[in-house]
């Protein structure tokens, strides 16, 4: 009984230190805890720093492309100008081409001055080339919808060129211009002249977000909406067939298929190719459905079918993981009241699995959305988005870019204000992703049954 | 059973679609990244100002879109390729094969390629042996054909600044780069007499001469850049010791940043290429497909719209964004008006 010790007695300690005194070796084991909570601070306050400066960069940069440089002018649609019969006959007037609709802009730019008392050295030629290319578009478009107005005098808001609004917004200043030949000194001070008078100024552009792209000559013209609609187009198609496809396989493969070496080797597969590059599948798409199917060149249609390679192993995975987290008690209960095995899947299991599901091809869509690697392929990078589609049909199947494609062509162009585009397109972009991930979020947050 | 129905609107847009394949309405063009903006310029007033729909223009490069205006016949093939270089032998061939024998030639201008450093390095004058001596992979020295030693400018002529040799040149899939073979290194392999020695080195092959001279150093003083003069500029923003090949018309558009070499004690500007002065240019092509005539719309229109003395002549918006243009100008329009091919007689 000696060799018992008393259970009162505090436990010998061979090292003799107390539980409120922390020996050495504890006091390391803390510190090394200590050291790793702060590098997964930093790593965190890294990325942190790293989002916050791609952040700022953007919205500095990009913020500028919503906003644009306008000019009010007064131009006379002079009818010995525009229809030299004056008989109004639509397919005469069509005849006057842009270039017969300069003189117009440039005179009416000329009257604007002289009116507004503001003395420049300036010829008539090198005033209207503060004006953007677009103008003479613009004023001829105008003149076409209403023939009526010919011969009438009309307000309109010209945009001005790219240089004059780089100007205004800060890019072009009197120093930079000094090798500049699109632009000179005496030019920018009727300018200041002409905002001082308040018929220049810069205001909201929704020409960005509705328009169409344009061409080098005219940066300040381009617009994001119809490489949108090519970008819709291609989520329609990709919506479309990825979703039944996804789900029916992944129904199938959970529900159904005998577990053998044949679906173990298709699930392998289909693991793998949620991890190709996506440039693989633009080759294939150009091999399969441009050369062999003969599917037009620049397409929508092509576009949303080789997103749809893309993103169905992605929809694959996430739903057959939803569908397994549904309790196999469901099941049973279903089979066990006499339901067949569709019944139990389609009334009880799918419906349980819906969030998931959706949530998985939000994501999956939000993908596709944002890449531009297989498009360069297909033939969807390029001056291609400047005719809006008038139809769904015409959408799927005209010639059209897609929103990463457009800002990826915007960062190539030779002229500053296509940088600024590239940027404003980011913000965009940016806002469509992060408003389908919200979506994607908040189903699942509603919607989600835990068990 | 919402599935049924999703599977059968889905075939219902394929078939839809299929109908709208039949018919192409709007001209596809693809080719050269330099005349790109010319042809996107063009495409853009053609659409204004005709009833046609604004006609498709990609890039990829001179070779790229004469390979693919060389795939065949049919509306699944582009109408026009844009190239910054005339279409080569090979390559007609290529189409013949393919069954698209008759092509129409269409030069609309000039260009000039630039040297340029940044704007706060630097300036330069450069001659074509310069250039030799700097990026060619070997050189004559003391009469005898060596790899190239040279590493700084200073080096190659003494009139030059003490800085680390730094190119930025297209790559090997740009019409640009064998203009600059062609006139730049050749043209300086031929003044320094490099050429004979390497004429006689290769007993008397004129071919594997010219191939020394052109082919240039590997040691990462010479930069191959495939994709576009933005990404040559990108680079020289970084480097300030780097010296780009760029043209003109990007270089226009970009003064702010970039300052210009001469060549050969010439100032590159539009009149000093259309006099011929300037020694670095070359003519821009289009090629339409003339079995596409009358099939795709538009497509004869916008060919005579891009060479109208009003587009392409010298007060045009081409010439604005700094095309030199062709004091032949008549010529080319009628040759599209009477839609003559290739090759003479056929």
């Amino acid at each position: 009984m000696s060799d018992i010790p008393n259970p009162a007695a505090p436990i010998a300690d061979p090292r003799g230190a107390s539980l409120l005194v922390q020996d050495g070796r504890t006091k390391r084991r803390n510190a090394s805890e200590g050291r790793f909570k702060l590098y997964g601070i930093v790593a965190i306050a890294i990325g942190l720093l790293m989002l916050l400066t791609l952040l700022f960069t953007i919205i500095s940069r990009g913020t500028g492309a919503f906003q644009q440089t306008y000019v009010t002018l007064s131009v006379p649609l002079l009818e010995e100008k525009l229809d030299k019969n004056g008989n109004r006959d639509l397919a005469e007037i069509k005849k006057v081409s842009t270039f017969g609709y300069a003189p117009l802009t440039k005179a009416a730019f000329e009257a604007k001055i002289a009116e507004s008392g503001i003395e420049t050295s300036l010829k008539p030629k090198a005033m209207a080339d503060l004006l953007s290319k677009d103008a003479a578009a613009q004023l001829r478009d105008y003149v076409v919808a209403n023939p009526d107005l010919i011969g009438s005098t009309v307000e309109f808001e010209f945009l001005t060129n790219s240089r004059v609004d780089g100007y205004l917004k800060g890019r072009v200043s009197r120093e930079s211009i000094a090798n500049d030949k699109n632009i000179n000194a005496a030019q920018l001070d009727l300018v200041d002249a002409l905002i001082a008078d308040g018929s220049l100024q810069k205001r909201l552009n929704l020409n960005f977000i509705t328009g169409a792209d344009a061409s080098d000559a005219r940066p300040e013209a381009a617009g994001m909406g119809v490489a949108m609609l090519g970008s819709f187009a291609m989520m329609l198609v990709v919506l479309v067939l990825a979703l039944p496809i996804g789900v029916a396989a992944s129904i199938y493969l959970e529900e159904f298929a005998p577990k053998n070496w044949i679906t173990d080797i298709i699930e392998v597969n289909i693991s793998n190719l949620a991890a190709v590059p996506s440039i693989v599948f633009g080759i294939l798409g150009l091999a399969v459905f441009i050369n062999y199917m003969h599917l037009p060149n620049s397409a929508p249609l092509v576009g949303g079918l080789v997103l749809t390679l893309m993103t169905l192993p992605t929809i694959i995975i996430s739903t057959r993981a939803s569908l397994k987290s549904v309790p196999p008690s469901i099941r049973d209960a279903a089979l066990g009241v006499g339901a067949s095995k569709m019944q139990s899947v389609f009334h009880h299991v799918l419906p349980l699995a819906a969030p998931g599901i959706l949530t998985g091809t939000i994501i999956g869509l939000a993908q596709a959305l944002g890449e531009t690697a297989p498009l360069l392929l297909i033939g969807m990078v390029g001056f291609i988005a400047s005719n809006p589609p008038e139809s769904i049909a015409e959408g799927l199947m005209a010639p059209n870019s897609a929103m990463p494609a457009q800002i990826y062509e915007w960062a190539k162009r030779a002229d500053p204000a296509f940088y600024e585009r590239a940027w404003g397109g980011i913000i965009i972009l940016l806002v469509f992703l992060i408003s389908m991930n919200a979506i994607a979020v908040l189903l699942r947050r509603r919607f989600e049954r835990r068990w | 059973m919402s599935l049924a129905k999703l599977t059968t609107s889905a075939l219902a847009i394929a078939a839809v679609s299929a109908t709208a394949a039949a018919a192409r309405d709007q001209v596809q063009v693809a080719g050269s990244s330099t005349v790109l903006p010319y042809a996107s310029i063009v495409a853009e007033a053609f659409g204004e100002n005709f009833d046609f729909p604004t006609p498709v223009v990609e890039s990829g490069g001179s070779s790229a879109g004469l390979k693919r205006f060389c795939e065949g016949v049919g509306e699944n093939t582009i109408d026009v390729a844009n190239a910054s270089r005339q279409i080569k032998e090979a390559e007609v061939a290529a189409c013949a094969e393919n069954g698209v024998t008759d092509i129409i030639e269409v030069r609309i201008g000039y260009d000039g390629i630039v040297f340029a450093s940044d704007i706060n390095g630097n300036s330069f004058e450069f001659t074509p042996t310069d250039w030799y001596k700097a990026l060619s992979a070997k050189v004559v020295v003391d009469g005898e054909v060596a790899e190239n030693p040279y590493t700084t400018w200073d080096q190659v002529n003494p009139d030059f600044p003490a800085q680390p040799i730094q190119a930025f040149i297209p790559g090997t899939k740009h019409g640009t780069r064998e203009v600059f073979e062609e006139k730049v290194i050749l043209a300086g392999c031929e003044a320094t007499g490099d050429f004979e020695t390497f004429l006689e080195a290769a007993e008397g092959d004129k071919k594997a001469a010219e191939k020394e001279c052109i082919s240039l150093r590997s040691d990462g003083k010479s930069v191959d850049i495939d994709g576009d003069y933005t990404e040559t500029l990108a680079r020289i923003e970084s480097n300030q010791d780097g010296i780009g090949v760029f043209g003109l018309a990007f270089y226009e558009n970009n003064t702010d940043k970039l300052q210009v070499a001469t060549m050969g004690g010439v100032e590159p500007t539009t009149e000093s290429i259309a006099s011929g002065d300037y020694p670095v240019s070359r003519p821009l092509f289009f090629y339409v497909k003339k079995a596409h005539i009358g099939v795709i719309p538009g497509l004869k229109e916008y060919a005579e719209f891009f060479v109208a003395d009003e587009v392409a002549g010298p007060d045009g918006p081409l010439a604005e964004y700094g095309l030199v243009s062709d004091p032949e100008l008549a010529e080319t329009q009628s040759v599209v008006t009477d839609e003559t091919v290739m090759g003479g007689g056929s």
